[in-house]
């Protein structure tokens, strides 16, 4: 590409302006809402009139009221997220090795399957999970909410490795063979390393649809034993049932905006390359 | 993509016989491990939808109230003539798939424009842009739900500050008070999450689009138009109805936005919601669990009018 007259590179400017704001204004205006004070929140302005951490104390320090509802959730979003990612990809990864490396029957039933769960909707499954689990005592526990965690998970996990695996040069095994590797050291030699970003990959997008989850949040939780954050948002109540809860919610939404924004930032490429080639072929 | 265990072609040649039959065992041998390797997953994955949904319609099948379990009767399809005739079930699916068309139609769009504008992006500004882009795909939709609210909310929102010299918003517009004004938001909200996704299917559609048939195009005197409507397009059509469709699967089941927004207040209850009221809200299980099963009914339909209408085989374009 030659220099970029003036003009261009206007234009470019102008571009850019109208994507970054279109894309971060919303998270800005919360953050803007999370800054204000209780008597603030109905300024009606964008810029809190102060800026107050009132919000962030309440629902993170000991004095705050609203700690025990926000900080219980969190850990249960982190857990059972990182444990039904974990599970996801470790029978993700074995299936799609097996898809992209093995000739057998079924390999298209499997694909086939994977797309079909992962338009299933939601709560077509959790009327049925609701009441078995109340049955058999996984309503309101982590499991509980693990297992369905895995319809959202293991589709797509399935579908990007399938496609990262499809793209190794599997040939290098036996090259490595042929130099003397034994198969398991040609296995983790030569495969291994171009396995792996295509792994990680997937388990961080995996994660974002795990973290994301809403219907099972609510609907298969009822207290703070399991309840992931999105769902206790939808039930904050604050730290006195006299006052709107806006700030305390806009603050617990920026605290858990903040992890995706960094791994959005550190991990772009990858998050692109890894929902475009399970989606379309690249 | 074929893999890549080597055939015994040199054998073969020599003893046809004796290698079709290590061969076979070979292949029986492949498959054997195969099986292995995706069968977990196969089987989790069948564990955690199919039965689910066969549940549901068995259960759909009963008068059950979870309130009055030892009333449960079985009667048959009548929960399904309960819901087929009532009109909050037809309401609220025509509000679902109202939202759907429009935040589809409004997606591909916008979603094509941000495509452009990443595939054409100057070096140095591509990868600021995809970052930006992809941040309203990380975020919890409930927390979009909740930013959007915030801002339109008539005691703690700046919209109506901002905008009160639009003819139709005031200081006191309570955009939550009706149907049309609720379901904006709603749309806008859902739109601004989910366009991210579209967008980076239709740039990974772009990128397929061959460089030298639209250099010809230029060469040939064809206007900025003509390029985009007789070779960028066409030459997209793949990528654009597999984002269309799984968008359309997506926004059909909404429920995040909705609920946080107006709970289905005033118009704006979607299938989903209703599915969730019934079951898990008043406890009827049985007429919930047949709501679901309409659900995923209307998700089996779009997907084979998608499917048979436009020709999309998702197996190929998603990479198979």
């Amino acid at each position: 590409m030659g220099r970029l007259t003036g003009r261009q590179k206007l234009g470019w400017a102008v571009i850019a302006v109208l994507v970054f704001v279109y894309a971060l204004f919303p998270v800005l205006s919360i953050f803007m809402t999370s800054l204000k004070s209780t008597s603030d929140i109905r300024s009606g302005t964008f810029l809190p009139p102060k800026v107050s951490w009132e919000n962030y104390q309440q629902i993170l320090t000991a004095e705050g009221g609203a700690r025990d509802l926000f900080l219980p959730a969190l850990r249960n979003s982190i857990g059972i997220s990182l444990i039904a990612t974990a599970i996801a990809v470790v029978l993700a990864t074995l299936a799609a090795y097996g898809i992209a490396r093995l000739d057998f029957r079924g390999k298209k039933l499997i694909l086939t399957t994977a797309l079909g769960v992962s338009i299933f909707p939601v709560i077509s499954i959790v009327t049925p999970l609701f009441n078995l689990w109340r049955n058999i005592g996984l309503y309101d526990t982590w499991p509980g909410l693990i297992i369905p965690y895995l319809s959202l998970t293991l589709p797509i996990s399935i579908w990007t490795l399938a496609a990262f695996f499809r793209q190794i040069p599997w040939e290098l095994e036996q090259a490595a063979q042929v130099d003397g590797a034994t198969p398991w050291q040609a296995f983790r030699k030569a495969i291994v390393p171009l396995a792996a970003p295509g792994v990680f990959t997937t388990a961080l997008i995996a994660f974002f649809i795990a973290w994301n989850d809403f219907v099972y949040g609510i609907s298969l939780t009822s207290t703070s034993a399991a309840r992931p954050v999105p769902a206790a948002l939808a039930f904050f109540t604050g730290a006195s049932y006299f006052e709107l809860p806006v700030g305390a919610i806009s603050a617990a939404s920026i605290i858990v905006t903040i992890p995706v924004v960094v791994l959005v930032v550190l991990f772009q490429r990858q998050i692109v390359s890894g929902l475009t080639q399970g989606a379309v072929k690249g | 993509m074929t893999t890549s265990v080597t055939p015994p072609v040199a054998e073969e040649r020599a003893a046809p016989g004796r290698a079709r039959a290590r061969r076979s065992d070979r292949a029986r041998q492949e498959a054997r491990l195969g099986w292995w390797l995706a069968g977990p997953a196969f089987v989790v994955m069948l564990a955690v939808t199919l039965y689910p949904i066969l549940q549901a319609m068995y259960d759909s099948l009963f008068r059950y109230r979870l309130t009055a379990p030892e009333e449960r009767q079985f009667i048959g399809l009548s929960n399904y003539g309960v819901v087929l005739v009532d009109p909050i079930f037809w309401r609220d699916l025509w509000v679902t798939v109202l939202i759907t068309i429009i935040t589809v139609v409004i997606e591909l769009v916008l979603g094509f424009a941000l495509a452009m504008v990443m595939h054409r992006a100057i070096r140095g500004l591509r990868g600021a842009l995809r970052t930006a882009i992809l941040v309203p795909y990380g975020i919890i939709t409930v927390v979009s739900a909740f930013a959007w609210f915030y801002a339109f909310d008539i005691t703690s929102g700046y919209v109506n500050h901002w905008f009160d010299w639009v003819p139709g918003i005031s200081e006191n517009l309570n955009w939550f008070a009706s149907q049309g004004t609720s379901l904006f938001v709603i749309i806008a909200s859902e739109v601004w999450k989910t366009t991210p996704f579209i967008s980076l299917l239709l740039l990974a559609g772009l990128a397929q689009v061959p460089g030298d048939m639209e250099e010809a195009a230029k060469v040939d005197g064809a206007t900025p138009w003509q390029v985009l409507w007789r070779v960028i397009l066409p030459n997209m059509k793949a990528a654009i109805m597999v984002a269309v469709l799984f968008r359309a699967l997506d926004a059909f089941r909404i429920f995040d936005n909705v609920f946080i927004m107006t709970n289905g207040a005033n118009g704006t209850e979607v299938l989903s919601l209703l599915a969730y009221r019934t079951s898990i809200g008043r406890l009827e299980i049985g007429l919930g669990s047949a709501v679901s099963v309409l659900l995923f009914l209307c998700v089996i339909l779009i997907c084979f009018a998608a499917i048979k209408l436009f020709k999309v085989d998702l197996t190929s374009a998603r990479g198979e």
